[in-house]
């Protein structure tokens, strides 16, 4: 039989939060596609990836939104209910606290990258990501 | 003249891997080779179906005297963390391909969604391994 190491089962949980963010997905899901329980779910997913799955949830949900405020024209509310955040105070909030501006000043100061190169999707993902920091304030925004 | 002839992923089982690759992916088989005087090393190599010249190497992830345990640790924890690598192919019809590997049961980490350069998804191996499945655009360059 196959050696399956742990951390395969919380990339499928981190995979998850990559595919499908723009669902009202929260860690329980999480946990389930990683086949653990709760608590210790987000004890081992912060070991292996050094971030909670509630942050790193949050995080992937900021990158997207910050994407789409770079790439289209489409309002703060369309964006931040179409990352899968349902309340538009809370989204600012987390959104000021990562990128140090509103949505709407964000996207007046960054132009879109692929005016300037050809850059495949999964760097901008990665490469997007904003620094890690504490969304403790605003625990109820990736379940909303 | 220079030409890339096999690139190589690190995978947790090689059996596990060459289904994947051969009846999920629809890769053929180059070479499945094992050599008794190397410790029953095993070469064994998968490539697309019409493009001959270049192969995937599934290698397994060997313990002593290659590599001390730490490391093989290591590399197997990197690998299941899907940090070890991406392997970038292109098709015809990214769409198409995309609804014949999930039908297959191939765990997508993106479903096929626009880009600049063409339509772009990606899907895992299962060790981890990270493969993008891109329809490049008539006008993109890579």
């Amino acid at each position: 039989m196959a050696f399956v190491p742990p951390a395969r089962h919380l990339l499928r949980a981190k995979d998850l939060a990559d595919a499908r963010y723009f669902e009202p997905l929260d860690v329980d899901d999480m946990a389930d596609a990683a086949g653990l329980s709760r608590a210790h779910f987000s004890r081992e997913f912060k070991r292996a990836f050094g971030e909670s799955p509630h942050g790193y949830l949050l995080t992937r949900r900021l990158e997207r939104a910050a994407a789409l405020l770079r790439s289209t024209d489409r309002s703060v509310v369309d964006i931040c209910l179409s990352v899968g955040l349902q309340s538009v105070g809370s989204f600012t909030t987390s959104f000021k606290r990562t990128y140090g501006m509103s949505p709407t000043a964000y996207r007046t100061e960054f132009p879109p990258a692929a005016e300037q190169a050809r850059v495949p999707a999964c760097v901008v993902r990665v490469y997007g990501l904003p620094q890690r920091s504490t969304f403790r304030e605003d625990s109820a925004t990736a379940r909303g | 003249m220079i030409k890339i002839a096999n690139a190589q992923l690190w995978v947790h089982d090689q059996d596990e891997a060459l289904a994947f690759y051969t009846e999920k992916v629809g890769m053929e088989v180059r070479a499945d080779v094992t050599v008794p005087e190397m410790g029953n090393f095993r070469w064994l190599t998968v490539g697309p179906v019409g493009q001959p010249d270049v192969s995937i190497v599934l290698m397994a992830i060997p313990g002593p005297p290659v590599f001390e345990p730490e490391t093989q640790e290591q590399v197997r924890t990197l690998v299941a963390k899907g940090v070890a690598g991406t392997v970038f192919l292109t098709t015809d019809d990214c769409q198409a391909s995309y609804d014949e590997l999930k039908g297959r049961g191939v765990e997508f980490v993106d479903q096929p969604h626009e880009q600049p350069y063409g339509i772009d998804s990606s899907f895992r191996d299962p060790s981890g391994n990270h493969l993008r499945l891109i329809e490049l655009r008539e006008t993109a360059t890579t």
